[in-house]
């Protein structure tokens, strides 16, 4: 259904636009980094597209299967079309920073606190990139494969008390 | 309490231990620090169905100060963990702990990055109910036991 939006984005930004596919109807785009502001706004402002809901972002690691290591996911839908679309951006895990979409959608701002938490992936020009469910002073991310399972991080000044 | 500093025989302190903590045991204040799916349990365990004031628990109260019975229903997370460490503080003495379903007796299976492996590991702990929430049946047995434990303690032991 969504296969127009594709077409769409092909037209406009074939040389962004890395590979294309779909499943079960809901269409995936993996995009270059380079021009991810330009794409995100086109896909916002444009009257027949008009993505104006940032459903969910997020962060894959594929550490070990696939490089570039890291894949930045964004889940949009378009009250007004009723069109999903999904992105995909990959980056490599020495320069793990993508630019950030807070001046698009400022939904996606506790999304990309999130992603940067919990992955360790940047989003440039974020107003307050900190960490959001992990304490302050927690090192690592959690959600990278190579964190391992068990490790713990206990907060040990419990009311003051060093330990 | 210092009751027992007016008293000078033996014989009377060890009956007078008996009493205090005849009382004590059947005026149980709780405060339940709940945190997840296991409040549930305590919702049913507290309601008129399992009805636990008839075991002389009767009352939770909200407020740390007013509870000698912190009941830690749920999982804790590491960023919790200085919160249930303070409410814990701020109980008057004498107080006791229960750790309520296996997340808070063990962390329970988020054996990951950011669930405390247990309560024991922050503040002390009397009794620790297992399962996943586990019944009613099984809170009411706990108290039960707790109560025994209340029943044998020294009056010297919270004085
Ligand atoms: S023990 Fe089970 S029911 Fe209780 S808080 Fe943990 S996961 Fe939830």
């Amino acid at each position: 259904m969504s296969k127009k939006c594709v077409e769409r984005l092909q037209a406009h930004f074939a040389d962004q636009i890395l590979s294309t596919h779909d499943a079960a109807g809901d269409e995936t785009v993996v995009l270059k980094r380079d021009k991810l502001l330009d794409v995100l706004k086109f896909l916002r402002d444009e009257a027949d597209l008009a993505f104006n809901l940032p459903v969910d972002l997020t962060v894959v690691d594929w550490y070990r299967i696939r490089e570039p290591r890291f894949e930045v996911v964004y889940h949009l839908y378009s009250y007004r079309t009723k069109q999903r679309i999904r992105l995909k951006v990959p980056v490599d895990e020495d320069d793990a920073r993508v630019p950030s979409s807070y001046s698009i959608w400022p939904g996606f701002d506790w999304y990309e606190r999130e992603a940067y938490d919990l992955y360790g992936v940047v989003f440039d020009g974020h107003p307050n990139l900190k960490r959001i469910l992990m304490w302050e002073g927690f090192e690592g991310h959690p959600l990278r494969k190579d964190y391992p399972i068990n490790k713990r991080q206990p907060i040990t000044t419990l009311l003051g008390e060093k330990s | 309490m210092g009751l027992e500093s007016n008293l000078t025989g033996t014989f009377v302190g060890s009956r007078l231990s008996d009493a205090l903590n005849w009382a004590r045991k059947y005026s149980l204040f709780q405060y339940p620090f709940v945190t997840a799916c296991c409040g549930m349990e305590f919702m049913s365990t507290a309601c008129s169905h399992y009805d636990i004031s008839r075991f002389g628990a009767e009352i939770p109260r909200f407020s740390p100060r007013q509870a000698d019975l912190l009941f830690v229903v749920g999982t804790v997370s590491h960023k919790l963990a200085p919160v249930l460490r303070k409410v814990y503080e701020q109980m008057c003495d004498p107080k006791w702990v229960v750790a309520f379903g296996a997340c808070a007796s063990s962390g329970g299976f988020y054996d990951n990055y950011c669930t405390v492996q247990g309560i024991d590991t922050i503040i002390p702990v009397d009794v620790y109910i297992p399962g996943c929430p586990p019944r009613p049946e099984q809170v009411l047995d706990a108290l039960m036991m707790l109560q025994e434990k209340i029943q044998r303690e020294p009056l010297e032991k919270q004085a």
